[in-house]
């Protein structure tokens, strides 16, 4: 019974103890000797933000954005941390449940697996985004009167893939929405009312 | 003195902040200078920490703390309760970061704090330690031995002929499987919290219950409640894994007060399968006897559920066996066994929904073996009265649901000898079965407060986790008073507002709502006595009187009338038997080559007294049978015993239903108001709505193929194998 076991097997490697060994090798010519000298002194924690972030500047929702953020960020991340616009939701983090759904340049996509830097020059558009101010798009009122949510955490994410899937012509008989909206998982299990609301909204024959 | 009408569908009083992505769940307020929570978790099942190592954490930018069972602040409450559990399995009790034990795998052995997400992230992959591993168990087929009486759930005889289950004309004896469970709601679980001082504690939860995590928190740290704040206004979703308050929350909430900053916690996709319950794995007998002619003469119906080893989880399994029939001998038996996991906790439906798959596909084996319609065996063997508790059901209309359900699938028109129908290449089968739950009513409390502006609004420390609380609430506070809908705003998820009880067991509006009723009525009452009333939708001087309701409130030197009103029931709740039932009616596709099951259509009955919110109560069954699809097809959360960890554990492989999966779906209402269970006569929803269905598609595709499948989820290998 003494079978040790290690967990996170990682050299752990930080980035201080990186820019020690860049002082040292190749990198030099890459940092700046300011930076490695404050790193030495132990005020990197400081300046860290200003060497590992990257510029993004994207449209979200028809507002120009201009933010500062590490490669590592998702685009899911970005929207919920960092600009507050939470109605885009986590629901797994790995592109299985369709919760982060929002529009790049029209099309569908899991924010949660598209890095933020990748969205440059793009536009986004979120579930804030869809209305006409108070006046809801086609598809909220048609979830709304269908009651095609329970909770409500799918939703932002099912009604951005509804419209999208109208917008693809995948919404021609209930077969094909069930087949196109499979993406997105709704737990409370509203799929036969979501279904209603997107041949609704199809067949009303309104610009989505 | 009820409501007496029935009432319309409205659209959700909530509904538009769903929609436009305004509704904030909890880890979506902004809290400044909030700081984001990671765990490490353990890989082995069971043993000790030798060594961690949290340098290289500690010293990753961002890092404000790692917390580990070396540093971890005391959690007063848990030094208090020690460490010896008083459970038949003899075992320790598991406080997070409390000790070096590891008593599950996934269990969190290390929290990292930094100024963000990606930094924590990167931060706790820097955590190393090392194992003594021990043996663990994990498999509950391997460990019947260890299976022990719960002190919660005695065995249960009904009639003098015990062995009538073994001696009658026609005998089944059968066994039932139904695997672990998780309830995976969209929203992933766990806390914001940050104080003021050592003694002010604030959280945004994910919880069922406002107050019940108040309390918790208030006995983990031993500070007054009115010290505790606890938000929940939208819940994405719990199914029952929301009416805990799980140890990593409260953990979260100690190294908040360690680091005197807000801290955040949001579980990733795999720790929902091992840090916020399950449905346990659990085995059943059922044994059963009848007449040639189909009358039931005994039932025995063991199950054996799994539990961890440091919690007696119990739920009703066997419950339905002991009444649902009239059957002079029952005997139920249920056991738990002690294993290196996780504990359960409810899920949709609880045991009662494992049970009746048992049951219900064993009454559609018996039906079978007399050689009866399952429907007319049901109705044979219908209790008119409780044979468990002796006592008149409040209501009970069974018969007539079965009837609309019947009626509206085209029961009568199928060829019900098994694998008689075929569409294509494709066998066809019919389905049904029953489900029952208790139309349980518990004490809640209501404020009402009337503005000036005739505006009225209610607040109530309830929850909503998506059935729609407050779209129900404001019905009824619509019915009593004649207010339009608009002018009544119900405010929940507030553990600051009047008490009430979690969201849970299908109560919340016979219990949330019977207040609310309560609250109104007394409200016309106080303006009565002020000489005003509600009149068509607005508040006008009573008969004889000149003041409106602002003149009265100005020379009273209010800006408002408010009052506050507890409800629970009365005694005479104590004569009857208190039960909703639904009737599950399910047809189906087997294709005979790969054995694949598609679920073509459902008609779904729900005998659940009056109806208080059509919309949402239709809402709430259809969302029922999607769980209950997933139940019946494709759930099952898989452990590889070798080393006790799921290897299953995401959406991708965890198979919830999807839209491709679910058909368009006919509920249909008896609603006829309950005399006895509360002023509007309605009873509980939640969970009926799937308990039973597993069965009805189970029963459904022995129809289609003439295979008996008694192990849920009954994929394809299983058909072929069978």
């Amino acid at each position: 019974m003494d079978d040790q076991l290690k967990n996170g097997e990682h050299t752990g490697t930080s980035r201080r103890s990186f820019l020690k060994k860049s002082s040292l090798i190749t990198a030099l010519a890459l940092t700046p000797d300011t930076v490695i000298k404050a790193a030495e002194k132990g005020i990197d924690e400081q300046i860290a933000s200003a060497i590992e972030t990257m510029p993004l500047n994207v449209t979200i929702n028809g507002v120009k954005q201009s933010v500062r953020i590490e490669p590592r960020v998702t685009l899911l991340d970005l929207l919920r941390e960092r600009l507050h616009l939470t109605g885009t939701k986590k629901g797994c983090d790995h592109g299985q449940c369709g919760a982060c759904t929002v529009h790049v340049d029209g099309q569908r996509v899991n924010s949660c697996l598209t890095l933020a830097l990748t969205t440059e020059g793009r536009n986004v558009t979120t579930i804030e985004g869809l209305a006409d101010g108070d006046n809801l798009h086609p598809m909220q009122e048609a979830f709304l009167e269908h009651d095609g949510f329970q909770c409500g955490y799918c939703t932002p994410g099912q009604i951005m893939s509804a419209v999208c899937c109208i917008r693809e012509g995948h919404a021609n008989t209930p077969e094909e929405v069930r087949e196109y909206m499979s993406g997105n998982i709704c737990r409370c299990g509203a799929y036969s009312n979501i279904v209603d609301a997107i041949m609704d909204v199809k067949q009303g024959g309104k610009k989505v | 003195m009820g409501i007496d009408k029935k009432s319309e569908p409205i659209n959700r009083v909530d509904g538009r902040a769903k929609v436009t992505g305004k509704a904030k769940y909890f880890a979506e307020f902004e809290v400044p200078g909030v700081t984001f929570c990671v765990m490490v978790t353990s890989p082995v099942t069971r043993g000790t920490i030798t060594t961690i190592n949290t340098k290289a954490a500690e010293r990753a930018p961002g890092v404000l703390a790692v917390f580990t069972h070396l540093n971890m602040p005391a959690i007063p409450g848990w030094a208090e309760q020690g460490n010896n559990s008083k459970l038949p399995s003899g075992g320790e009790r598991y406080h997070m970061l409390g000790s070096n034990k590891i008593l599950f795998n996934g269990q969190p052995v290390a929290l990292v704090i930094a100024d963000t997400l990606e930094r924590a992230q990167h931060a706790a992959s820097l955590v190393t330690a090392t194992y003594n591993k021990a043996e663990h168990h994990t498999d509950l087929l391997k460990n019947k031995e260890k299976a022990a009486m719960p002190p919660r759930m005695g065995d249960y005889t009904r009639g003098a002929d015990t062995n009538a289950h073994n001696t009658a004309p026609v005998v089944l004896k059968a066994d039932y499987t139904v695997p672990i469970e998780v309830h995976n709601p969209m929203e992933l679980a766990g806390i914001l919290a940050f104080w003021e001082g050592d003694d002010k504690l604030t959280v945004y939860a994910k919880t069922q219950g406002v107050k019940s995590t108040q309390r918790t928190l208030a006995g983990a740290f031993k500070i007054d409640e009115k010290n505790i704040q606890v938000y929940a206004e939208f819940v994405g979703g719990g199914f029952g894994m929301g009416l805990r308050t799980w140890p990593q929350e409260v953990v979260v909430a100690a190294a908040a007060r360690a680091v005197k900053k807000p801290v955040k916690l949001v579980l990733t996709r795999d720790q929902m399968f091992t840090l916020v319950g399950y449905r346990p794995y659990t085995i059943q007998h059922i044994s059963m006897g009848a007449t040639q002619d189909g009358q039931l003469t005994g039932i025995y119906h063991e199950a054996t559920a799994e539990t961890a080893s440091y919690d007696d989880f119990t739920e009703g399994t066997v419950g339905m066996t002991r009444f649902m029939y009239a059957c002079p001998n029952v005997t139920t038996k249920y056991r738990i066994v002690p294993l290196d996991r996780g504990v359960p906790i409810w899920m949709r439906g609880p045991g009662e929904a494992t049970g009746a798959f048992a049951l219900e596909s064993a009454i559609d084996e018996m039906a079978y073996k007399v050689n009866m319609d399952p429907l007319q065996f049901r109705l044979k063997n219908f209790a008119e009265t409780d044979p468990e508790k002796n006592k008149p059901f409040s209501s009970n209309n069974l018969k007539e649901a079965y009837q609309l359900g019947s009626e509206r699938i085209g029961w009568a028109k199928r060829n019900p000898a098994p694998a008689s129908m075929k569409d294509g290449e494709w066998l066809v089968g019919y389905g049904m079965s029953t489900g029952v739950f208790g139309a349980h009513r518990g004490e809640s409390t209501c404020r009402a407060q009337l503005n000036a502006d005739g505006t009225l609004l209610l607040q109530s420390a309830t929850s909503d986790i998506g059935p729609g609380t407050s779209t129900a609430m404001v019905q009824i506070a619509h019915e009593v008073t004649g207010l339009p809908i608009e002018k009544i705003r119900f405010e929940l998820g507030n553990a600051a507002f009047p008490p009430s009880g979690s969201q849970g067991g299908s109560a919340t509006v016979s219990s949330v709502g019977s207040a609310v009723f309560d609250v109104c009525t007394a409200l016309k009452g106080m303006l009565t006595e002020a000489g005003l009333s509600f009149d068509n939708g607005t508040v006008k001087p009573a008969a004889g009187k000149s003041d409106g309701l602002q003149e009265v409130l100005s020379k009273q030197n209010k800006t408002f009338f408010e009052v506050t009103k507890s409800s629970k029931g009365g005694a005479e709740q104590e004569k009857y038997s208190m039960y909703s039932f639904s009737i599950h009616f399910a047809e189906v596709r087997v294709h005979p080559a790969t054995g694949v099951v598609r679920v073509k259509r459902v008609v779904t009955v729900a005998d659940s007294g009056r109806i208080v919110s059509p919309k949402t109560a239709a809402s709430q069954m259809i969302g029922g049978v999607t769980g209950g699809i997933g139940m019946a097809l494709t759930e099952e959360g898989i452990i590889d015993h070798r080393f006790g960890r799921f290897v299953n554990n995401n959406l991708a492989d965890y198979h919830v239903p999807v839209s491709a999966d679910v058909p368009h779906i006919e509920t249909i209402f008896v609603d006829k108001p309950d005399p006895i269970t509360n002023p509007m006569g309605s009873k509980g929803m939640g969970e009926i709505a799937l308990i039973g269905f597993s069965a009805a598609v189970a029963n459904a595709v022995y129809h289609a193929t003439g295979k008996r499948i008694r192990e849920l989820p009954i994929t394809p290998d299983k058909i072929l194998s069978a």
